[in-house]
C-alpha cells in the first residue's frame, strides 16, 4: 500500500523530528542536554494540554492539577511504599486520568468562560489541598526522592534514573508517546469529530454526534497526558512540591502551546523549547529579563497570531496536522 | 511511614558547650597553625591563580525578590572585601549570579546552569525553602558542593544529600524552640499560635508547641491561616479570652491587614504578642497599620537596629554592606534591609573560604575533600567574619546554630531585650550525612 503524499510528509516531518531527537543527545553539552531532557517532559505537559484546547476548543485553566496529580500520584506511592517506579508511573498516569475524568463530568456541563473558572477553581481546591495535607505531601516545600527509591531493574535491564544518558532516553520516550498519540488521534475520525466541535459544536451534534461524550473524551486523554508528564517529571527530577499545583503551572501550557501554535502536533515542543531559552538565554545579559520575554511574546503573537507553527502551516505547509 | 523522618534519640549526636569549645579551640588553632606555615600555603597558592568561581542562586524575581535583592547586596560586599584581602587561597573570587526566579524548577536548572555551563567551583546563596529542596537532588547528582542560606530545618532534617550545607544561618527548628524559654519565663505559658497553614508555618506549630510544652506551657490554641486569606477578623474571635500569649508568624503582604484587624479586634487591652521578624523583614515598622506592634515582641536573627549592645562585628558588617543604624539602605532610608537573614550570606561566604583553604581545594577534582573539609568544621567565633555572633557547627548534620535575640518594639523600633544562648536552640535527631557515599 502506498501513502499518499500528504501521509508522507505528515510521516515523514514527526519521524525526522523523533529523529533529530535521539541523535541531539550525541551531540548536545551536559547542560542542554538536562534541559532538553526537561523540555521533552514539559512538551508532552503541553501535547496533553493541546489536545484540548487546540482540537476540542475547550480553554482550560485548571490543568496543573492534572500534572500535580500525576506527579503526587507517582511521587507518594514511591517515597511512602517503595513502590517500583514503573508502577508509580503508571499509577501517577491513572491518577490524573480518574480526577480528569471527575471534573470533567462535572466542568463539561459548562462552556466558555464558565468552563476557564470551573476547571479553574478545582484546579485552586487541589492545590490547597497539598498545602492543607502538609503532614503527606510536605505542601509548599515538597519531598525528594531518594536516590535508591530511583534505580530499578526492568525486563532485565537495571536503570537508573539519576544517570544523564537514561533521564534522556526516558524523557524521550515519554514525548514520542505523548507525539504519536496525539498524532493518531487527531487524524483519526475521532479527532474529526474533536475539531468539528472546536469549529461548531451545535452543527456537530446536529450531525448525530454526542458531542460531551467527545469533549470528556478530549479531556480525559489531555489530563492523562498531562500526569504521564507529571509522573516523569517527578522520577527524572526527583522533587514534588505545591508550585507545580499552583495556577502559574496551569497558564504555562496555555503559553507554550500559544507559542508554538494551537492545534498543531510539533507546537508545543516548539513553544516549550523557546520559551525556555528565550528565559534562559535573556537572564544571563541582564536582570530585568522578564520585561524582554514579554515584548518577545508580544511581537510574536503580533507576528506569528496562530503560534509559531500554526503560521508556518497557513503560509506553507497545510498537510501540517 | 516515612523513613526519611528523623528519628528522636541519638545522646552522643547532642553538642555541649564544653564539647563545642573544645573543638572550636582545636579549629582555631588548626587555622593559626596553617597561617603561620607559609611554604605551605605558598604551595598551595602556587597550584592555580585561576579565579574560584563562585555560583550564587539569587531569588532576583518571583515572592523572594525582596529577600534576594539584599542577599545580592550582602554577597557582593562579601566577595568584594574578601578579594580586598587576597581572595581565597590567593585566588580572587568570581561570582556568577543566576536568577532563579523563586521556583523549584527553575532553581533545579539554575544548578544545572551552575554545574555544566558556568562550571563553578560550588553554588551557593539559595533561600527559599522549596526552591532548595528541589534544587538540592540536582547539586547531590552533579557532586556539586550547594551552601543554602534558607534557615529551613531541611539540611539537618536528613532529608537532602551529602553535598548540601547551611553553615551560615540557624534552621528554623533551632530559632523556635529557643524561644520557647524566654516566652514562657517573661509573657506568659498558655500560648495561641497564629501561623500560615503550610509547611513553614507547620514547622512553628510542631516545634514551638513542643518547646513550650517543655517548658511547662500548654497551647491554648492553634489558628492556622490558609494561604489565600486576605482579611482576619473571623480569626481573632477564636483567640480563647485565657489566652496569655499570642505567637504569631503571617508571612506575605497580608502582614499589615493582619496587624491592623488585630489591634481594632483587642485595642488597648490585649494579652502579650510575641512574633517572628519574617513577617517584617524589608518592611519599615513605622508604616501606617503598625502602630498596635508597639510594646509587642519579635524574635530577630540578627538585630536590625544598632542598639546600645552592638559589636564592632557588627558595625563593621553594617558599614561594609551599607545599612544604617535603622537597618536601611544607607542611600535610602525607606529601603529596609532583610537584616535576619542576609547575614548568613556574608558568612556563608567565610565559611567557603575556610573550608576551601583548610581542604587545599584546588579545582572540581578536590570537591570530596572540600565536602569533608567543611564536615570537619565545629564552630565558628564572633567576628568580623561572623558578625552575627559564634556558631556551633554540626558536621553530621550539615547546619550551623547560633545565638538568637528577641526584641520589643519601643518607639517603632526594635530594642533587643534577650540574647539566647546556643544550648536553648539545641535538639537531638539522628541525622549523619557522612555516612553517604561520596
Amino acid at each position: 500500500m502506498r501513502l499518499r503524499l500528504a501521509d508522507r510528509r505528515i510521516w515523514g516531518l514527526h519521524l525526522g523530528l523523533i529523529a533529530v531527537l535521539f541523535l541531539l543527545q550525541f551531540v548536545l553539552p551536559d547542560y542542554h542536554h538536562t534541559n532538553v531532557a526537561r523540555i521533552l517532559v514539559l512538551a508532552t505537559y503541553a501535547m496533553g494540554y493541546n489536545l484540548l484546547v487546540g482540537y476540542t476548543g475547550l480553554l482550560s485553566l485548571g490543568h496543573a492539577m492534572f500534572f500535580a496529580a500525576g506527579l503526587y500520584g507517582a511521587g507518594l506511592s514511591i517515597y511512602y511504599f517503595d513502590l517500583h517506579p514503573v508502577l508509580g508511573f503508571l499509577l501517577g498516569s491513572a491518577a490524573a486520568l480518574v480526577f480528569a475524568i471527575a471534573v470533567g463530568l462535572i466542568a463539561l456541563r459548562t462552556t466558555g468562560v464558565a468552563f476557564m473558572i470551573v476547571t479553574m477553581m478545582f484546579a485552586q481546591a487541589f492545590y490547597l489541598a497539598t498545602l492543607y495535607f502538609n503532614s503527606i505531601t510536605r505542601g509548599d516545600e515538597g519531598l525528594v526522592l531518594a536516590p535508591e527509591a530511583r534505580r530499578f531493574a526492568f525486563f532485565g535491564l537495571d536503570f537508573d534514573l539519576a544517570e544523564p544518558v537514561t533521564r534522556y532516553n526516558m524523557a524521550l520516550a515519554l514525548f514520542v508517546g505523548g507525539l504519536i498519540v496525539c498524532l493518531m488521534l487527531v487524524r483519526s475520525p475521532v479527532g474529526r469529530v474533536m475539531v468539528a466541535i472546536r469549529e461548531n459544536e451545535e452543527r456537530t451534534r446536529m450531525l448525530g454526534y454526542n458531542a460531551r461524550d467527545y469533549k470528556l473524551l478530549a479531556l480525559s486523554l489531555s489530563g492523562l497526558l498531562s500526569g504521564a508528564a507529571g509522573a516523569a517529571y517527578v522520577l527524572l527530577f526527583a522533587y514534588m512540591g505545591s508550585t507545580f499545583a499552583g495556577i502559574q503551572y496551569s497558564i504555562l501550557p496555555l503559553l507554550w502551546v500559544l507559542l508554538g501554535g494551537v492545534g498543531t502536533v510539533v507546537g508545543p515542543l516548539i513553544g516549550t523549547l523557546l520559551m525556555f531559552y528565550l528565559i534562559d538565554k535573556t537572564s544571563e545579559v541582564m536582570s530585568s529579563y522578564l520585561i524582554v520575554v514579554g515584548a518577545v511574546l508580544v511581537l510574536l503573537v503580533l507576528f506569528f497570531p496562530k503560534g509559531i507553527a500554526g503560521t508556518l502551516r497557513a503560509r506553507y505547509a497545510r498537510w501540517m496536522p | 511511614m516515612n523513613p526519611k523522618t528523623p528519628t528522636i534519640g541519638g545522646k552522643k549526636n547532642l553538642i555541649t558547650r564544653r564539647s563545642a569549645i573544645k573543638k572550636m579551640g582545636a579549629a582555631a588553632g588548626a587555622a593559626s597553625a596553617l597561617t603561620l606555615a607559609p611554604g605551605f600555603v605558598r604551595y598551595v597558592q602556587a597550584q592555580s591563580s585561576a579565579p574560584i568561581k563562585l555560583g550564587f542562586q539569587v531569588h532576583s524575581t518571583g515572592i523572594g525578590a525582596a529577600y534576594g535583592r539584599w542577599y545580592d547586596r550582602t554577597t557582593q560586599a562579601a566577595v568584594k572585601l574578601i578579594n580586598e584581602q587576597g581572595g581565597i587561597s590567593g585566588r580572587p573570587i568570581e561570582l556568577v549570579s543566576e536568577d532563579d526566579g523563586t521556583d523549584p524548577k527553575r532553581g533545579a536548572e539554575v544548578v544545572e546552569k551552575f554545574a555544566s555551563q558556568h562550571q563553578v567551583d560550588l553554588v551557593f546563596g539559595t533561600l527559599f525553602s522549596h526552591v532548595v529542596i528541589g534544587a538540592a537532588p540536582r547539586a547531590g547528582e552533579l557532586k556539586m558542593p550547594y551552601f543554602v542560606v534558607s534557615e529551613g530545618y531541611h539540611v539537618a532534617s536528613g532529608s537532602l544529600n551529602r553535598y548540601v550545607f547551611q553553615p551560615g544561618i540557624t534552621d528554623v527548628r533551632s530559632q523556635v524552640s529557643s524561644m520557647a524559654p524566654w516566652i514562657a519565663g517573661n509573657l506568659g505559658k498558655k500560648v495561641t499560635m497564629i501561623f500560615p497553614d503550610y509547611a513553614f508555618g507547620h514547622d512553628h506549630r510542631d516545634y514551638f508547641s513542643a518547646a513550650i510544652a517543655a517548658q511547662g506551657g500548654s497551647i491554648a490554641a492553634l489558628l492556622p491561616i490558609p494561604p489565600t486569606e486576605s482579611s482576619y477578623t473571623k480569626y481573632f474571635p477564636q483567640i480563647p479570652s485565657d489566652t496569655e500569649v499570642i505567637y504569631h508568624v503571617m508571612v506575605g503582604p497580608g502582614v499589615l491587614t493582619f496587624v491592623k484587624e488585630m489591634g481594632e479586634h483587642y485595642g488597648s487591652n490585649r494579652p502579650q504578642i510575641f512574633g517572628f521578624v519574617d513577617s517584617l523583614e524589608a518592611v519599615d515598622l513605622a508604616s501606617p497599620g503598625l502602630e498596635f506592634l508597639e510594646g509587642t515582641y519579635f524574635w530577630e536573627a540578627n538585630p536590625r537596629y544598632a542598639g546600645p549592645n552592638q559589636t564592632a562585628f557588627d558595625k563593621f558588617y553594617r558599614e561594609k554592606v551599607g545599612v544604617d543604624a535603622n537597618g536601611a539602605s544607607v542611600s535610602d532610608p525607606k529601603d529596609i534591609s532583610t537584616y535576619s537573614h542576609m547575614f548568613g550570606c556574608w558568612e556563608t561566604l567565610y565559611v567557603i573560604k575556610q573550608a576551601i583553604e583548610a581542604s587545599g581545594y584546588q579545582g572540581p577534582a578536590d570537591k570530596a575533600r572540600l565536602i569533608e573539609a567543611t564536615e570537619a568544621m565545629t564552630g565558628f567565633s564572633a567576628s568580623n567574619e561572623h558578625p552575627q555572633g559564634d556558631k556551633l557547627f554540626d558536621g553530621k548534620r550539615h547546619q550551623c546554630y547560633g545565638h538568637q535575640f528577641i526584641s520589643k518594639v519601643e518607639g517603632q523600633k526594635l530594642s533587643v531585650v534577650h540574647q539566647t544562648s546556643i544550648e536553648d536552640g539545641q535538639y537531638e535527631n539522628d541525622t549523619d550525612y557522612t555516612k553517604q557515599s561520596l
